[in-house]
């Protein structure tokens, strides 16, 4: 008997070290391809896009951003949010005030815009955070159309004097300041991009570690949480705080992408459609909220740039979302690559079919699932010897 | 060292817990009794879910009644539930390492580690949770158990719906859990065998009353148990 369990004992050493060899190289793997696509948008994309697409891919980073903090709410502690566009109209407004008030720094004033959208955030979600599911999401769309009445009257700040930064008067409206190693709007896409990674490192730096072990517990199990001490009020309020704080930081970006800021361009249903792509996208994954982004802003600009109606977005994002509910709860990003594996496996299979007439399915099928993995381990070792 | 005193507790007009008083000294102690006895409320007001409307519990010299509940994890108050809580989208290792332990760093990830290792979880510590069967889940949930140095372990029907040779390894596991973590652990089954095997002491609840506590074997002979657990008739 203790001879066994020994055994048993060495057996899982030995297993844990091997997988996490295997981990380390499979991360190895991801870090580079992940390095390789954020380069090319940083350096190879600005040359290669039109100045309309270029705004538009900036929009993409501001509104991943945004999407990150949305999907984080909504997979990871179960708060569905409808009023995110409002949020982040809070950290638009707090940073157009900011950078015509005082001379700070870009970067700077964006950290505050956050801060200020954080606290705001924070204390608008306090008594909503003891609701869940349909209640939370309609108390959030409530205050979502009531910050939408409160812009519409105090108004975006435009170089005015006073608290609210707005005069209506104003024949010369000065544009929002960009930082100066950013006045081009290829340099701001970039900019904008680097704002992005940074906050996606930051979520990712809290899922991986104890908010993230608590807001996976809060999900799934109150009860279990709570039973392992962790404190479920102050843990949903954290999520809330960080997504309203990534999403402030976006406004920041919004302000100076858009350089005029207008009332009317904050809709409370938009914070529908962004639920909408968030929910397609896939909540679950950091990968999701980029796809959400492309999808809010990158194909309703080429859509007009084909000279096709939006109206077809709506359609498109309706079935989208019924899909997504009904067959594939984990989003595009889950979906699509075990859709194209499964794709890969028939195509395999149609190949195969003609040389080894009279073999089972099954063993082409399990060659082609080895296949990628094998040649992933000779990719990952060879890149391990270089 | 455990000891409750004159413990009550009311669902509405539902007495669940009657006054109850019972002290557990060390080791693995069972608690049995039939269905609506108050084991699982009584885990409950230790843990903190439920309070009770009189009665008093010191642990280790610690009133635990006055501990907020999430501070009680951190103070060393560990339970499993009759519903396997594993958390499915987390790996072995997280699911381990979110309980709230006093340790940190890498005396806390090798703390982890150790406790996955005693429960003898078949799988890599970075397989997630939602991959495992039934027993090996169970095995991740005892290993949050007594992981980050516990002082008082609750155990809720950690057998219940498990095959024989799985209860068989749970059973040694959590008989070897004093020796291996200095913690008091309270075992709630119905399976008899399983309470025999691990447990020195045994105490009995009875429509949350104490009707008998002391030596495994002795108690489970007791007149008063087989009449709770039979129903045999006071009128004979």
């Amino acid at each position: 008997m203790t001879q066994t369990t020994a055994e048993r004992k060495t057996d899982t050493t030995a297993a844990g070290l091997g997988w996490a060899a295997l981990r380390r190289r499979d991360n190895l793997v991801r870090f580079s391809v992940i390095t390789a696509l954020l380069l090319f948008t940083l350096f190879g994309l600005p040359q290669l896009l039109s100045l309309y697409y270029t705004d538009a891919m900036t929009q993409v980073a501001i509104y991943a951003i945004v999407a990150l903090g949305l999907g984080m709410l909504v997979g990871r502690v179960g708060l569905y949010s409808l009023g995110q566009v409002a949020v982040l109209a809070i950290g638009a407004w707090a940073a157009a005030r900011l950078l015509f008030a005082t001379t700070q720094p870009f970067p700077v004033v964006v950290v505050e815009a956050g801060l200020v959208t954080m606290l705001l955030g924070t204390l608008i979600g306090l008594p909503a955070l003891r609701l869940r599911g349909l209640y939370f999401a309609l108390i959030t769309l409530m205050l979502s159309g009531a910050i939408t009445v409160v812009l519409a009257t105090v108004n975006f700040p435009n170089g005015g004097r006073g608290f609210t930064g707005y005069d209506g008067a104003l024949l010369h409206i000065p544009a929002i300041r960009r930082p100066s190693i950013a006045g081009t709007d290829a340099a701001y896409f970039r900019y904008a991009v680097v704002v992005a990674i940074i906050m996606f490192a930051l979520v990712f730096a809290h899922i991986k570690t104890r908010p993230g072990r608590a807001w996976a517990a809060i999900r799934q199990s109150e009860p279990a949480a709570l039973a392992a001490g962790i404190n479920i009020t102050f843990y949903k309020l954290w999520a809330f705080a960080l997504a309203s704080f990534i999403t402030g930081v976006a406004g920041g970006l919004l302000a100076s992408a858009d350089r005029f800021l207008y009332s009317i361009t904050f809709h409370p249903q938009d914070s529908i459609t962004l639920l909408a792509v968030v929910l397609m996208g896939g909540v679950y994954s950091m990968y999701g909220a980029v796809i959400a982004a492309l999808l809010n802003s990158l194909l309703p600009a080429a859509l007009q740039d084909w000279g096709v109606s939006q109206d077809w977005l709506t359609i498109l994002f309706g079935i989208g979302v019924l899909q997504v509910l009904t067959t594939a709860p984990a989003g595009i990003v889950d979906q699509f690559p075990k859709d194209m594996k499964k794709l890969g496996r028939l195509l395999w299979r149609l190949v195969r079919r003609p040389v080894t007439a009279a073999a089972p399915a099954t063993p082409g099928a399990a060659s082609a699932s080895a296949a990628p993995s094998a040649s992933g381990a000779s990719r990952a070792s060879r890149g391990g010897t270089t | 060292m455990i000891e409750v005193e004159n413990l009550t507790v009311r669902y509405g007009g539902v007495t669940s817990l009657d006054g109850m008083s019972l002290v557990f000294e060390k080791g693995t102690c069972g608690l049995i009794g039939p269905n609506g006895a108050g084991k699982t409320t009584f885990f409950n007001v230790l843990s903190g879910f439920v309070r009770p409307v009189s009665g008093t519990v010191r642990a280790f010299g610690t009133d635990l009644l006055a501990l907020p509940h999430f501070r009680r994890a951190r103070w060393g108050v560990r339970r499993t539930f009759q519903t396997e809580q594993a958390i499915e989208e987390l790996s072995v290792y997280d699911n381990v390492a979110m309980i709230d332990s006093p340790l940190r760093g890498a005396a806390a990830r090798a703390d982890v580690l150790a406790a996955i290792e005693f429960v003898g979880i078949d799988a890599p510590p970075l397989t997630r949770v939602g991959t495992l069967g039934a027993g090996q889940r169970r095995l991740v949930e005892v290993a949050r158990a007594v992981a980050g140095k516990p002082r008082l372990i609750l155990l809720d029907e950690p057998a219940a719906g498990l095959p024989g040779e799985e209860t068989a390894h749970l059973a040694a596991v959590i008989k070897s859990i004093p020796s291996y973590s200095g913690a008091l652990t309270i075992l709630v089954d119905h399976d008899m065998s399983l309470v025999s095997a691990v447990c020195e002491t045994t105490a009995v609840l009875d429509f949350g009353k104490l009707i008998a506590s002391g030596p495994t074997a002795s108690v489970l002979r007791d007149e008063h148990v087989m009449r709770a657990y039979l129903g045999t008739a006071e009128v004979l």
